[in-house]
């Protein structure tokens, strides 16, 4: 992880993360919810933006195995990469683990769960619910 | 106001391709810069415009320009990944209807095979990235694999839909006395190779070779003194809509969506009007999603549209007729390549694999991952 984080965008965000919370943002003019962390609403623009905690819960939008990792991740394979559409409308890329032999695929309804990462930092993963 | 025929391709050329360890990526482009000059019966205190896109260096567009003793009236880096090349004519194209340029040479070279060189995606873990960095998906391979699980769980699109792709596009290659892979490849091949990132196999995915490319772009008074036919620019429409694919609207729509809505309104032709269509295959997932975002095919049945061989030599769609980045080259950004394979079809240059009676191209770059798109339609005088 670079010195330069977190930055003024995203450190609330991972505070939030610190404490076993999931946060993301509010547009307070247009009502859509933004992830990533920004200071202006991609989709009209404003500044108005509040802080929520989200539920955690969602479903897997797209995953993929992964075989063939980037160096620092080799030893890992494999291990599934998704993109998660949480409840409250946005998306987000995470890790699903504890899967157990359960069938991870698009649709499947997951929640979050924080673990430390592959450099000790408090991270969001997923797990697959019924 | 339009950028049609507002400027024609005079002169293209490759670099020598492949593995290349006696070069940079300087000397790359020099070397396709003067065969592709020589080709437009220019010479270098002719250009007046310089167009660049590379992953190498620092300020790569001033590097390559001093590099070749040019000191352009005219340039643009635009760096937009793989599809950087077909913005540059878009650009080249409205530059010199502005008058602000006659001359324009687009260039590009690497040699990440030999030297590895190429800076990886997965170092940048700030910023926008730092919410994906932590969860190591090979980019860009895992992003392009996200996309086609997506695009299978919604329409059913199997494995050897993807593998047709990439076997018809071998079939080009083999035609093709340059090309990188020539070997027979069938779609067992590819299902039967190594699983990268689920539900892409090794044989899903683009070479990775050294090359360069030029392209000499020049205005219309121009083109009527060039040796060879010119090569005129019929529409251009760009657009890009992420740099993260976390940050993709759908999956499944490229931004090729719009740049070829206004690519065709340029032109003023249809789609059936097509006679060889050249589309960035970094992976076979970008060709069906690609095909579907220009509107070739209906959302999901690209898988359809490109089976039983119907994009390979003799079928009725021909596509990537060099043999395209899965099996002729891939260095890097692959996007001049799709331009300079249009210009030989449209001059008939183009041997075995030569497309009969090819009057209209269209070269369509998708860059990052699915984040920027261009596209060019091509055509005689």
């Amino acid at each position: 992880m670079s010195d330069e984080l977190p930055d003024p965008d995203s450190s609330h965000y991972w505070e939030g993360i610190s404490n076993s919370e999931l946060r993301y943002q509010l547009c307070n003019s247009c009502k859509k919810s933004i992830f990533y962390p920004r200071s202006i609403c991609p989709t009209c623009g404003g500044n108005d933006i509040s802080w929520q905690v989200s539920s955690g819960l969602g479903e897997i939008y797209a995953c993929s195995t992964i075989y063939r990792a980037p160096p620092k991740y080799k030893d890992k394979v494999p291990y599934i990469v998704a993109l998660i559409d949480l409840n409250e409308g946005f998306r987000m890329m995470s890790e699903i683990i504890d899967f157990e032999g359960q069938v991870v695929s698009v649709g499947k309804r997951v929640q979050v769960t924080f673990r430390d990462d592959i450099d000790g930092k408090p991270t969001p993963y997923f797990t697959t619910i019924d | 106001m339009t950028l049609k025929k507002s400027c024609a391709i005079a002169g293209v050329a490759e670099s020598r391709l492949g593995v290349v360890p006696d070069s940079t990526v300087l000397t790359l482009q020099a070397e396709a810069m003067v065969k592709a000059l020589a080709e437009a019966g220019l010479e270098k205190k002719d250009v007046d415009a310089v167009f660049s896109s590379g992953n190498w260096g620092r300020l790569p567009q001033l590097q390559i320009s001093e590099y070749l003793g040019i000191q352009p009236s005219y340039s643009d880096s635009t760096s937009v990944g793989g599809a950087s090349f077909e913005f540059h004519l878009g650009h080249a194209a409205a530059a010199i209807q502005a008058g602000l340029c006659k001359v324009a040479v687009i260039l590009y070279g690497s040699t990440q095979r030999s030297r590895q060189e190429r800076r990886i995606f997965e170092a940048h873990t700030d910023l926008g990235y730092q919410y994906e960095t932590p969860y190591g998906l090979p980019i860009p391979v895992g992003a392009y694999a996200l996309a086609a699980s997506r695009h299978m769980a919604l329409y059913g699109t199997k494995a050897e839909h993807l593998a047709e792709l990439a076997v018809s596009t071998r079939d080009w290659a083999r035609l093709n006395p340059i090309a990188y892979r020539r070997e027979p490849l069938t779609i067992e091949d590819v299902l039967n190779s190594d699983m990268i990132a689920s539900p892409l196999h090794r044989l899903d995915c683009c070479l990775v070779t050294d090359g360069g490319g030029c392209v000499v772009v020049v205005s219309p008074d121009i083109a009527q003194s060039i040796p060879k036919e010119p090569i005129w620019l019929l529409g251009q429409g760009e657009s890009h809509s992420h740099a993260q694919i976390s940050e993709m609207p759908e999956l499944t729509i490229t931004p090729a969506k719009e740049s070829g809505e206004r690519a065709f309104k340029m032109a003023g032709v249809k789609h059936g009007d097509l006679d060889v269509v050249e589309i960035y295959d970094s992976f076979t997932i970008t060709v069906l999603l690609t095909l579907e975002s220009l509107g070739f095919c209906k959302p999901g049945t690209s898988g359809e549209f490109v089976s039983n061989g119907r994009t390979g030599p003799g079928g009725e769609f021909p596509l990537n007729t060099n043999g395209g980045g899965l099996s002729y080259c891939h260095p890097g950004q692959y996007g001049i390549f799709l331009l300079i394979e249009s210009v030989r079809q449209l001059r008939n240059e183009c041997g075995e694999r030569q497309v009969p009676n090819a009057t209209l191209a269209m070269a369509s770059g998708t860059g990052g991952v699915l984040s920027s798109s261009s596209t060019c339609i091509l055509g005689l005088d």
